[in-house]
């Protein structure tokens, strides 16, 4: 089963909406006992880096994902600001992040007349073999809103990068912790075969 | 390569889709969750849903009917009506809508922008120019037309980015539902007044108009009603998009020609 945690924000109804058509079994998880069933987990996002360690912190799920992602090794997947919330910290705020990778988020850089927020669908383009993007060609692209990018120190884990007036890791993969900042749940059939991608490795 | 946004725009009047002329004479066209459904199958880049009773009523915006939409749509959701709150905007969020438009309440009362932005993040919020042609500048009205909000397009504009708005939503009252073009004089003012992602409405009536927008404003969401929903000269109700062999065409990279005018 996937455990999609619902701490209040991020578009959980519509990652179960193209899960149910898959036929893949998940649910809203918002319970650390319902998280402890779950043999997957993903970790939505949309908003502030703030605003979602705060609705994390208050759903009281914290614990229990550091518990089974860090300590058990259960497959996860953060998307967007759930990517973002795995850094060790955010320049968007002064909240800790999760830390389960070592990695800082950063302003993307205004440049070259690019406008801020990187709003759209953007081209992804691969760093390294993962399951996360089996089947998925060149010519796939992702949904993006952002202002904000992840930045590893070790960029042995980045998977995809896009290009916004800079290159940056919109993918990532460190053991068992996975990682994208665009919306897969919001990226039509590329987006639904990553979500099946990630149900199925 | 980041790709312009080609958006369908709905507008919801007493529950179900309308499309207006110059912001009047609503015409029903359909179901919104049956809409999403098909634009779904089109593969739309971005949806925008405007509920064009909720500020004019004073109403709370219809959180079943956001959760729905959002929970159908496969692609970005874009919400406008009656939010002048931080806590309608968080409540709007967490339903799954990625946006959340503000038009009236960016007027009277500018810091809920900035208080909003803070909470959901920039990238969340898009503030909302309605604006009619007044000889030599853009007037920007509120309450689908009704009141002078006593600023030009480019003032709003630059206020949006100063405020923390993530983007700029540009609409020519006057070229609503006529199908004679963008206005790409208002477009240019605008892009020249901000540094945030514009989105322009009003105007489009053939895919040779979007393909005209993009060729000078490469990085732009380009929105249309009427476009998208209806066909022929008696405009009959038929939702319709362009397909991906279409759309790189639009944009110039194709090796097709953008159809004429």
């Amino acid at each position: 089963m996937i455990a999609i945690v619902a701490y209040g924000l991020g578009n959980v109804q519509a990652i179960a909406n193209i899960y149910r058509r898959l036929n893949v079994e998940a649910r809203l998880v918002s319970t650390s006992e319902e998280l402890r069933a779950a043999d997957r987990i993903v970790l939505p996002g949309v908003g502030s880096f703030d605003w979602a360690m705060e609705a994390l912190a208050r759903s009281g799920l914290r614990e229990t994902l550091d518990e089974l992602v860090m300590g058990e090794r259960r497959s996860v997947l953060g998307i967007c600001v759930g990517m973002q919330m795995m850094a060790r910290k955010s320049e968007e705020g002064t909240s800790a992040g999760l830390g389960w990778i070592d990695a800082e988020v950063k302003r993307l850089p205004q440049a070259d007349g690019l406008m801020l927020p990187h709003m759209g669908w953007n081209d992804v383009e691969p760093r390294a073999a993962s399951p996360l993007f089996e089947g998925l060609d060149t010519d796939a692209r992702f949904y993006f809103l952002h202002s904000y990018y992840f930045l590893p120190n070790d960029e042995g884990v980045v998977i995809a990068a896009a290009d916004y007036g800079k290159q940056f890791a919109c993918a990532v993969q460190s053991g068992n912790v996975y990682g994208a900042q665009f919306h897969p749940e919001k990226s039509h059939g590329w987006g639904i075969r990553l979500l099946k991608n990630f149900a199925e490795m | 390569m980041l790709r312009p946004r080609i958006i369908p725009c709905l507008l919801v009047h007493n529950g179900g889709l309308v499309k207006t002329c110059r912001f009047a004479e609503p015409a029903y066209v359909g179901d919104p969750v049956n809409a999403v459904r098909i634009f779904n199958e089109k593969e739309v880049d971005e949806l925008f849903v405007a509920d064009i009773d909720a500020s004019v009523r004073g109403a709370e915006p219809d959180y079943s009917l956001i959760a729905n939409l959002a929970a159908e749509c496969r692609m970005p959701l874009a919400y406008a009506g009656g939010v002048r709150t931080v806590e309608q905007v968080e409540r709007i969020v967490a339903l799954g809508v990625e946006k959340v438009a503000i038009g009236a309440a960016a007027i009277a009362t500018p810091e809920f922008v900035t208080a909003a932005a803070g909470k959901v993040g920039s990238q969340s919020i898009a503030v909302v120019a309605d604006v009619r042609k007044a000889v030599d500048r853009y007037e920007v009205f509120t309450h689908n037309g009704a009141r002078a909000a006593r600023r030009t397009a480019e003032e709003l504009a630059a206020w949006a980015e100063q405020a923390g708005a993530g983007e700029v939503i540009v609409n020519n009252i006057d070229r609503d539902g006529m199908m004679t073009g963008y206005d790409l004089d208002l477009v240019e003012r605008c892009r020249q007044a901000t540094g945030l992602p514009i989105t322009v409405l009003g105007g489009a009536a053939s895919l040779g108009d979007i393909a005209r927008l993009i060729a000078r404003f490469p990085i732009i969401g380009a929105a249309a009603g009427s476009l998208f929903v209806f066909k022929g000269k008696y405009r009959a109700v038929l939702i319709n998009y362009p397909d991906r062999t279409a759309k790189t065409r639009l944009m110039g990279t194709g090796s097709g020609k953008v159809e004429p005018r």
